[in-house]
């Protein structure tokens, strides 16, 4: 058993239109951490993340997930390890009800009804989301949809997990309380976003991802304090760590 | 636009019915399911003369409507709106049948109208017993029904990501057309042209929506087959509720009550 | 085209919901031999794709009004002939159940109509035998409009046959088919239009979908000559069935005596079967001795007028016993229907 989680080496991959959207992308990230992908649109943070679960294989290069190397025998494996939680919630919520959903994954995973049952309901427990069992997906409010998209991953009890843009589209009272939900879990997280400030509240290291190459990997404040660094890679302090617009203190 | 947000609060407002709990809400979905069916075959069966006869079966649809609290203005609105082609059709049948069927004093009734006020109430009973169906069932637990019924899984489980999928797809129409309409200037009116380009502009969205909720699947295990458990429980209040409205239905069928009825009130006061 | 439910004889829905059946598991059956799951959710992102297109008007050119299309062919050219089929089976069970359009018992009319023509027909026979494997922007336009065209042509042809079989409308089939066939034809030909704009649309923009239903293994003649040899022989069976049941029935045979005879009271009716039917409604007679018995002829007919408009009129059909007792009895019967429905409301009302 190695200690790392994810060992990605010399990841490269093409789009079938040209595109080459990941050119030698290489990082590890151990039990635990907490890792932030940024990139400016099209910087292929979205195409990487497809490989961790296995529904891009890498065309050169190589993916590790715990012991599995990513490749066709261990996707079953890998994707049970590997929860993925993806940019439009409607995507992820496909099945009639709340509880149908989330117990989609343990019912592929071929688990007995009880514990189906009990996977349920602590998943749905944690998220708060208890009360919707029985709402239809398309009858949610984008905070709970959210919730409940995070649900249907957490019933799978994976050893990772992984979330693009979680929270592009919600309210200010939303992103909060599902920064501080996702505080609570204590997985190891990959977290693609635009949302630098959610970075800094949640992770304590960043990769910055530029035309499919990783121009910094490091602890996050040292990465955002670098502003020669954010530039090259279009990106922006947070808003938290540029000067007040008011008076011009920083905050 | 108002087409595509008016049919999604419809299929809402059913929806919304059909979450309520009420004796009939209650019952088994595949014993609602089977005593629809029942009922339609019922309906259809009776003679294309036989106007008194479909009278008793009514009944269905009013304690139904009654005993699981649907609104009936607004159940009848919808079936008023209900696809006209029967009626189109039916409105023939006083033109082309005009054999005097009947005579109450000076007037003579025709074949045809008789044939055409069957045709009215048979498109009565049989749709408003669909609508019926769904809002009091749901259409996932009428899906789930048939499931355990024995139709192809496949099927089912299309029915179901259609059914999920209508609110999401029309939604995204609607902004589209909303879109055009805010630039259509000259016209209120869509080209064909413009219907074919933005409708494959949709069709392109809804592939790569597909390709999305796929990758959502594969990523929780999916492996080409859907799994549903929802535990059904058909009870004895279920099998009741089947035996004795088909009962119902088969003693209607068998006999004219309404003109049994006649006959004993008229004997008696003879 | 949407078939009624009050326009169908319990023979011919029954036997359509046997060839519909019959084509969904086939279909099914084909569907999980290919083994492709990506299909599942694109089968119902792609029926609910269609559902929000037919809630879209365009304007028909040259005629001031607007029309909707039904998306048919457009779901065999994306998806192949089986999973098309079972789209459009879901498409139309939902539009029958939220919006009414034709009823329960119509389904199997109305699937069969909407998807075999165009998936097991026009599909494979002209479609594909017109754009092959190697598309072009004029193959599209005319694979499309003409397999459209004869889809909806065969369809409402179909419409037309269910509705003569079930006998409950008195359109002769000549006056029908000429009403129906030159409208389709237009509707078709609009429809084939707009089919080939929007595959010709994703032709050039992603060809890569369309190169998914190529992949479904192409129908061979031999499979589309078994489906068609097996649903007419289900379809033939059903209706057998039915028939004979219907016929031994007897307000069945009385209806379809009636139908034969020219509405006038048989004079020889065949003996077996209409004693059998006299002695039922013996039996299910309570008070015999009033006017009740039905003379040997089609079922009576009444109107729920009220009872106050008839007076002693001697219907030449039907005897004015008969026919007061059923009015009376009618409007009794609805009345009671009605007070069971306010007093059930009522009592729920009030818990
Ligand atoms: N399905 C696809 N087919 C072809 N090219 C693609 C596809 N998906 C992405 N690309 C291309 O690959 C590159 C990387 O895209 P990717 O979606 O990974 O970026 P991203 O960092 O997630 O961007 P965003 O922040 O906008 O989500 C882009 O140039 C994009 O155009
Ligand atoms: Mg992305």
């Amino acid at each position: 058993m190695t200690h790392h989680i994810v060992e990605v080496q010399d990841l490269n991959y093409t789009y079938p239109g040209g595109v080459h959207a990941l050119q030698g992308v290489s990082f590890r990230i151990v039990h635990g951490e907490s890792v932030g992908v940024v990139g400016a649109n099209g910087a292929g943070k979205s195409t990487l993340l497809r490989h961790l679960n296995g529904y891009l294989m890498p065309v050169q290069g190589s993916v590790r997930i715990g012991d599995c190397l990513v490749a066709k025998p261990t996707l079953r494996d890998v994707r049970r390890a590997v929860g993925m939680v993806f940019q439009d919630p409607d995507d992820q919520l496909f099945m009639p009800t709340v509880y149908e959903d989330v117990a989609f994954g343990p019912l592929n995973l071929g688990l007995p009804a009880a514990e189906v049952e009990a996977r349920v309901m602590q998943a749905l427990d944690t998220v708060g989301a208890a009360h919707l069992r029985d709402r239809p997906p398309h009858r949610l409010s984008g905070g709970e949809k959210r919730a409940v998209a995070i649900a249907t991953v957490l019933s799978m009890a994976p050893d990772l997990l992984v979330l693009d843009e979680p929270t592009s589209n919600l309210d200010p009272k939303a992103r909060r309380q599902f920064i501080e939900l996702l505080r609570t879990f204590r997985h190891t997280k990959i977290i693609a976003t635009h949302d630098l400030d959610m970075i800094l509240d949640l992770c304590e290291r960043t990769i910055v991802l530029h035309g499919g190459r990783v121009t910094a990997d490091g602890p996050t404040l040292q990465i955002f304090n670098d502003p020669e660094l954010l530039m090259r890679s279009h990106l922006e302090k947070p808003l938290r760590m540029q000067a007040c617009p008011v008076c011009g203190k920083p905050t | 636009m108002s087409t595509i947000e008016s049919a999604l609060l419809d299929m809402g407002g059913l929806d919304i019915l059909a979450a309520q709990n009420t004796p009939i809400h209650r019952r088994d979905p595949r014993a609602k399911v089977l005593t629809a069916l029942a009922f339609i075959v019922t309906v259809v069966s009776f003679s294309k003369y036989d106007l008194s006869g479909l009278l008793p079966l009514f009944l269905y649809p009013v304690v139904l409507v009654a005993l699981g609290n649907l609104p009936p203005r607004y159940l009848l609105g919808k079936l008023l709106l209900a696809s006209p082609f029967a009626l189109i059709i039916g409105v023939f049948n006083p033109l082309l049948d005009r054999t005097i069927l009947l005579r109450i004093g000076p007037v003579g009734l025709s074949g045809g109208w008789i044939s055409f006020v069957s045709i009215l109430l048979r498109f009565l009973l049989t749709v408003s017993a669909a609508l019926i169906l769904i809002s009091t069932t749901g259409f996932n637990a009428v899906c789930l029904a048939l499931t355990r019924l024995k139709v192809p899984h496949v099927l089912t489980v299309q029915l179901m990501l259609l059914y999920r999928y209508i609110f999401v797809l029309a939604e995204e129409a609607s902004r589209m057309v909303r879109a055009w309409s805010l630039r259509a200037v000259k016209s209120r009116r869509m080209s064909p042209k413009v219907f074919s380009s933005l409708v494959g502009q949709l069709l392109l969205r809804a592939v790569d929506r597909a390709q999305r909720i796929h990758m959502a699947m594969l990523s929780r295990g999916f492996d080409g087959e859907i799994r549903l458990i929802r535990p059904l429980r058909f009870g004895m209040a279920d099998a009741l509720f089947v035996l004795a409205w088909t009962a119902f239905f088969v003693l209607a069928r068998a006999c004219n009550l309404p003109q049994l009825l006649g006959q004993a009130v008229l004997g008696i006061t003879r | 085209m949407h078939m009624a439910d009050a326009l169908i004889s319990p023979a011919v829905g029954g036997a359509m919901w046997a060839a519909t059946g019959a084509l969904t598991a086939y279909s099914a059956k084909k569907l999980k031999a290919e083994l492709d799951e990506r299909k599942v959710p694109l089968m119902g992102v792609l029926g609910a794709f269609i559902f929000s297109a037919q809630m879209i008007n365009f304007s028909i050119p040259g005629t001031g009004s607007s029309g909707h299309i039904g998306g048919g062919m457009i779901l065999a050219i994306l998806l192949g002939p089986y999973a098309a089929f079972l789209t459009i089976a879901s498409v139309v069970a939902v539009q029958a159940l939220f919006f009414a359009d034709g009823g329960l018992l119509a389904l199997g009319c109305n699937i069969f109509n909407m998807g075999f023509f165009p998936c097991f027909i026009a599909y494979p026979l002209i479609y594909k035998k017109i754009v092959g494997d190697r598309p072009t922007q004029g193959r599209i336009l005319l694979g499309s409009t003409l397999s459209a065209v004869l889809g909806l042509q065969m369809g409402a042809f179909s419409v037309v046959l269910e509705t003569v079989f079930s006998r409950v409308s008195e359109l002769p089939f000549a006056t029908f088919v000429l009403l129906m066939q030159p409208i389709h034809l237009a509707i078709g030909f609009v429809e084939g239009l707009i089919t080939s704009a929007v595959v010709g649309f994703v032709w050039k923009a992603r060809p890569e979908i369309l190169e998914l239903a190529a992949d479904a293994k192409p129908i061979g003649n031999l499979s589309v000559k078994k489906v068609l040899v097996g649903l007419g022989m289900a379809t033939a069976l059903t209706a057998g069935l039915l028939s004979w049941f219907a016929s031994t029935h007897p307000d069945g045979l009385e209806w379809s005596m009636f139908k034969t005879s020219g509405k006038e009271e048989l004079k020889a009716p065949e003996r077996g079967v209409h004693a059998a039917a006299e002695s039922l409604q013996q039996t299910t007679a309570i008070l015999p001795d009033y006017d009740f018995k039905k003379p040997a002829k089609p079922s009576e007919p009444e109107t729920p007028a009220e009872p106050e408009n008839k007076t002693d009129g001697a219907a030449p059909v039907v005897s004015a016993g008969a026919s007061v007792a059923g009015l009376v009895g009618a409007a009794i019967t609805l009345v009671l229907v009605g007070l069971l429905g306010v007093a059930l409301r009522m009592r729920r009302a009030s818990n």
